[in-house]
């Protein structure tokens, strides 16, 4: 069996535990969860992972900044990255996508498009 | 001379028709044994014949068996074909029935892990600005608000005032009487208020007609309420799951947001007799 390194990264604990509920449906996914950017950034380096999932809105460092960061990182410039957030304007996801992020998830989220996003980004069907 | 011609010709006649009965004679008896031959063969012929048309009657009446018994088989095939495809016609049915029930069970799958990581978190402090940051999560992620206030009862006054807020403009009015307006009514009656119409006109919003008042009781009594004023630009429309969250929250919350609040007062009163026994035990 596979497995999938996930790391989370969202400020609300209530989120966390929502996304980290939804993605170990996935058999063989590990999560890792960070409060922030530089919380991600400090676990990017010790670990590998295969989708970074995370929102825009946190303190420290927010999403859009960690996008570019991690596009900007030859290390890490190809792990897919899912923003999921409050933000659910036209003009925000353009701007998310346009950082270098794979796909835009606005909340409230369901299970159902979330699985199906990172499914997809995982190759599974 | 004419004589001997005479007695030539004589002498030489008899040879000829001796020949002729003996080439006749052979003639018949070629013809003879031809037509002995043709009898034979005439014979063989019947006998072939009548074998021929006895195999013919046999292979008819086999032939014939032969098709009854495949009329039989393209029956029973058919009548199975049909029996199949209604088959196929209940199990597809039968499919479709159980592929909606897994999307309906994906979907109250869903809506129960919301509740239950909600309900998880809710009750997962006692620390009351906590609890309160924390339904306020859960108000704008799972719910999907963008302008909403929590406001808690004060008793002694019968006054609502907001204790924590998101997104909500300075025009917004900081505490409601008990029973005044759409906010002070829903309070005073315990009941939850759902504004009628289409929860995503944006039209301006108006902080004296939310879109959703939840009062927030234990038991029957009310301790405060969660007003939703302004929806998320993405959120369509309330759904089920909205409502068993509105519903979770109007008990769950409250009992949150009272228990914290006690645990606080009696942390502060514990820390107060605590320095008086401390000052009690130095004198």
């Amino acid at each position: 069996m596979p497995e999938y390194n996930f790391l989370v990264v969202e400020d609300s604990p209530t989120m966390r535990q929502l996304i980290s509920f939804a993605l170990k449906r996935i058999p063989g996914s590990k999560i890792v969860e960070a409060n922030d950017g530089i919380d991600a950034l400090k676990k990017l380096s010790t670990q590998k992972f295969d989708i970074i999932l995370t929102d825009i809105n946190m303190p420290i460092m927010d999403g859009l900044k960690l996008v570019s960061m991690v596009r900007n990182d030859p290390a890490h410039k190809t792990i897919p990255i899912v923003i999921i957030t409050t933000e659910g304007a036209e003009e925000d996801r353009k701007r998310g996508l346009a950082l270098g992020a794979n796909a835009y998830i606005p909340k409230p989220i369901q299970t159902a498009d979330l699985l199906s996003v990172v499914n997809g980004i995982l190759g599974n069907k | 001379m004419l004589k001997r011609r005479q007695e030539g010709i004589m002498e030489k006649e008899p040879a000829p028709i001796s020949k002729k009965v003996e080439e006749f004679l052979q003639v018949f008896k070629k013809g003879e044994e031809f037509t002995q031959e043709l009898l034979k063969e005439n014979e063989k012929l019947r006998y072939r014949l009548a074998q021929v048309e006895e195999v013919t009657k046999f292979s008819d009446r086999e032939g014939t068996y032969k098709v009854h018994s495949l009329e039989d088989r393209i029956k029973f095939l058919e009548d199975e074909n049909r029996g199949l495809i209604e088959r196929y016609r209940v199990v597809e049915e039968e499919n479709k029935d159980f592929a909606n029930r897994y999307i309906e069970v994906e979907a109250e799958n869903n809506n129960l892990a919301n509740l239950y990581v909600a309900s998880y978190q809710l009750h997962s402090t006692l620390d009351f600005n906590e609890s309160l940051k924390i339904i306020l999560e859960i108000v704008m992620n799972l719910i999907g608000a963008e302008e909403f206030s929590i406001m808690m009862l004060d008793e002694k006054t019968n006054e609502l005032t907001i204790v924590a807020q998101e997104g909500m403009g300075p025009e917004a009015r900081a505490s409601v009487k008990l029973g005044e307006g759409t906010i002070g009514g829903a309070a005073k009656a315990g009941d939850s208020f759902y504004r009628d119409g289409d929860p995503t006109d944006l039209a301006g919003v108006d902080y004296l007609h939310p879109l959703v008042v939840i009062p927030l009781k234990i038991k029957e009594h009310v301790i405060g309420v969660i007003v939703i004023y302004k929806l998320l630009v993405q959120k369509q429309a309330f759904s089920n799951v909205d409502y068993e969250l509105f519903s979770m929250l109007a008990g769950h919350a409250a009992t949150a947001l009272f228990s914290s609040k006690l645990y606080s007062q009696s942390e502060r009163k514990l820390t107060t007799i605590q320095s008086f026994l401390d000052l009690l035990k130095e004198k």
